[in-house]
């Protein structure tokens, strides 16, 4: 070991980041705030901040580290990959969170936009997004486009100066609650994939409509959108006419990369008190002080194991990652398995739990408990939305493996 | 398919009939938007009284027709398939403890209230939200039980409870003065309360034997599976239909080969649980020893596989699926509650091995 290039040790220059770091922590993180994040806003709409949230959430937009590796100029935090990991690791350490981390803006849109969007539109709609004072929903699916997305009939018109776009949207996450919405629309019927562009939308525009829809959590995160006769000023098409399969793909690849627990939104779904104390508390522990019930405990062990691989697979993908070259095949591996594993422990929650694990309201559950059944149940999308995991697997197998299509 | 008699097949395509017709899915729906305080279907509930089917194992000396297990499973598979809200199957495992433990005395006064469908009954016999025979409180002095039971299926409108306290099954009438309800709302929209015993007028139920409560709470997993079964052949065929109707990249999703191999894993667990499932209701019907086991198997093998459709059911319906305007989301959350119920896959293969001296 001793001959081994010590990638971890610290160099002298991420110390001296790592105090300045928690010095600008201590100053503006109120530990009052530990936990008290709502892990389900972004999807399930802003809620009322209090004061003290409201000044986190501005402090942290101000000084960039919402999105500490965007670039300064447009209001990011201009930090390398290996700063980044040092103000996550502060940020751990005190419990502090990133309000706008699972926010579509920080997730898919920004990091697109950075990479294909004009100065002009880089520098119009990147520092709201850093500062979190705009909402972005992603006007993809409809209803004969879901896994086959380049099916889209969304149709945007050149009127010269603007487009006008007619057609419908759904599963809008958000969309009720966005300012804005970045969209693929088809140009051109006469081609598959060359016939979409890449749109942005105001969602004030005349003749935009949206319908919640209920989903079985409980909550409605997600609409119908409906566009009639919307005009969009060509100023807002980011990229050119017919690129916009490249781009929207481009945005899904950041999309899953997040899902699978590069970002911020998966990794709080993983947080939360291990399984093996839950466990013992409801089932009890045998003479030697194990949960009393065998196959749970395998159960519980395989689960955390597999949770351990996750982490340290997650880890070789972002080492192995070239600076800035972005998400990589290995996206689709990480969201597959970050869904799995997501969606296990929830079932294990239930398992252990009982029946006061299916608790929906009302008397007679606590807190933790009532959220994780809707967490179970929201949780099911994981292996749906961004691509579901049968896509994925498809992805894999095609683009990774070579293998062929069904002729 | 077992073998049914002429009688019990007339029964099951009656109840198929009935339950397409009469409680297809959208009733359940209008039952749980609606939230009446019984949290079933009142009108259900007469309808299956009336067509006899709440005193199947009621013999026919108290107003019953004693049809047995397999005639109650195949009724109970029927009303799963639509997701049928009505106290039949928590009444049924009552009915199954007052025939096999009650005096005579006991049998007249309840089981012809309980054949009419005027008396709910149920069960009550854990104290914790995970099934737990062996970890039972709930005492009688002078007749009178006090104990707190958790989750009681159908609790909110019974009648009659059957209760498990430390030395055995009691009958408690649900308007007595010791006995109190608290609403606990669940994922499924059904019926599920605690109920506190504090001083009620108990009696016991005397004839059972020493291993009643097990012989009581085999007959109510014996009942769930049932339901399982229809809820896992309804949830399979309708993710067939649709895989056979939506259109994705030009072609129907029933074409691409990964989701075929999984419907016909699917579809081959099923052939299992039906197997395992019949098998218990056999058992039970023929009194056999090894009724334990074989329910054990049933519920160990249901809990299992309709977790498996009832996640597949959400996961190939892709969104449609998770919106509460679909039912997939039904079978989901009902499909966890029945899991859990009278012990979940594990317990079963726990006690499973331990019968067979693994
Ligand atoms: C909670 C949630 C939030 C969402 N948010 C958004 C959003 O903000 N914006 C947006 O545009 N969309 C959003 N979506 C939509 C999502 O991207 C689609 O649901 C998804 O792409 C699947 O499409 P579909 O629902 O039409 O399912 P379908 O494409 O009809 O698929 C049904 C099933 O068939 C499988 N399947 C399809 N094709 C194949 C194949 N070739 N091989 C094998 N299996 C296949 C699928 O994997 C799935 O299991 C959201 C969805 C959910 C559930």
């Amino acid at each position: 070991m001793a001959t081994a290039p010590e990638i971890d040790a610290p160099a002298d220059p991420l110390e001296a980041f790592r105090s300045e770091a928690r010095e600008w922590l201590a100053a503006n993180f109120d530990p009052d705030l530990r936990g008290k994040d709502n892990s389900m806003s972004a999807v399930e709409g802003p809620n009322d901040d209090t004061p003290e949230q409201a000044a986190w959430k501005n402090a942290i937009g101000a000084k960039g580290w919402s999105v500490p590796t965007w670039p300064k100029e447009y209001g990011g935090g201009g930090l390398s990959r290996a700063e980044a990991r040092v103000l996550q690791e502060e940020m751990a350490k005190v419990g502090a969170w990133n309000p706008m981390g699972g926010s579509m803006g920080v997730m898919m849109f920004g990091p697109t936009l950075l990479e294909y969007g004009t100065e002009e539109q880089k520098q119009e709609h990147i520092p709201p997004i850093v500062r979190g004072e705009l909402r972005w929903c992603q006007g993809y699916s409809e209803p004969g486009a879901g896994s086959d997305l380049a099916s889209l009939q969304c149709f945007a018109e050149d009127h010269g100066d603007h487009y006008v776009v007619n057609g419908q949207k759904t599963w809008t996450s958000g969309g009720q609650w966005a300012d804005k919405c970045f969209m693929l629309v088809r140009t051109d019927k006469s081609k598959k994939h060359e016939g979409i562009t890449f749109l942005l939308c105001d969602m004030t525009s005349p003749g935009v409509e949206v319908k919640p829809i209920q989903l079985i959590s409980g909550s409605s995160p997600f609409c119908e959108t409906f566009f009639t006769d919307v005009k969009v000023p060509k100023g807002n098409r980011v990229g050119a006419e017919g690129q916009g399969w490249t781009i929207g793909k481009r945005l899904l690849q950041h999309e899953r990369n997040s899902l699978g627990g590069g970002g911020s939104s998966a990794s709080r779904l993983f947080a939360g008190a291990p399984l093996s104390a839950l466990a013992k508390k409801y089932v009890g522990v045998d003479a030697e002080g194990r949960i009393a019930d065998g196959e749970l405990r395998s159960k519980i062990i395989k689960h955390e194991m597999d949770m351990r691989a996750f982490a340290l697979t997650l880890r070789r993908v972002q080492l192995d990652a070239k600076s800035n070259s972005g998400p990589s095949a290995a996206t689709s591996i990480m969201k597959n398995v970050g869904a799995r594993i997501m969606q296990e422990r929830s079932e294990l929650l239930i398992e252990i739990r009982g029946m006061a694990g299916l608790g929906w309201e009302g008397e007679g559950f606590d807190e933790d408990a009532l959220k994780d059944t809707r967490h179970w149940l929201f949780g099911k999308a994981v292996s749906i939305y961004g691509g579901s995991s049968e896509i994925q697997n498809n992805v894999i197998a095609k683009r990774i493996l070579g293998m062929l299509d069904h002729q | 398919m077992a073998i049914l008699t002429e009688e019990q097949t007339m029964l099951r395509d009656m109840a198929r009939e009935w339950a397409d017709n009469e409680s297809p899915v959208t009733a359940f729906r209008k039952m749980r938007d609606a939230a009446p305080a019984e949290m079933f279907d009142a009108e259900a509930w007469k309808a299956q009284a009336e067509m006899g089917w709440a005193g199947i194992l009621v013999p026919e000396a108290q107003g019953g027709v004693e049809m047995g297990f397999v005639s109650l499973g195949a009724v109970l598979e029927q009303l799963g398939r639509t997701l049928t809200a009505t106290p039949l199957a928590a009444t049924s495992a009552a009915t199954a403890a007052i025939v096999l433990g009650g005096s005579e005395a006991q049998k007249a006064a309840w089981l012809p209230r309980i054949a009419s469908g005027e008396v709910v009954a149920t069960l009550a016999v854990d104290e914790g939200p995970r099934f737990a025979p062996d970890r039972i409180s709930a005492s009688v002095s002078g007749g009178k039980l006090s104990g707190t039971k958790e989750f009681v299926t159908e609790g909110d409108s019974a009648g009659l409870f059957v209760v498990a306290a430390a030395d055995g099954l009691y009958l408690v009438a649900g308007d007595d003065a010791g006995v109190s309800r608290s609403a606990r709302y669940l994922a499924d929209s059904r019926s599920h309360a605690q109920v506190v015993f504090d001083g009620a007028a108990a009696e016991k139920l005397a004839d059972g034997g020493a291993d009643l409560l097990i012989k009581v709470t085999d007959r109510a997993a014996a009942a769930t599976c049932a339901e399982m079964l229809g809820m896992a052949e309804a949830a399979f065929a309708q993710t067939n239909d649709y895989l056979k109707t939506r259109v994705q990249f030009g072609q129907v999703l029933a074409s691409f080969q990964a989701l075929q191999h999984r419907m016909a894993k699917m579809f081959t667990e099923l052939e299992l649980m039906r197997s395992a499932v019949e098998g218990a209701f056999e058992a039970i019907d023929a009194n056999r020893p090894d009724v334990p086991q074989s329910v054990s198997l049933a519920k160990a093998i249901a809990g299992d596989t309709l977790n498996l459709v009832s996640r597949e059911m959400v996961q190939l319906h892709g969104g449609i699926g998770m919106t509460d305007e679909h039912d997939a989301g039904f079978y989901l959350k009902r499909a966890r509650v029945l899991e859990t119920m009278w012990g979940n896959a594990s317990w079963h293969r726990e006690r499973f091995a331990r019968l067979g001296g693994y």
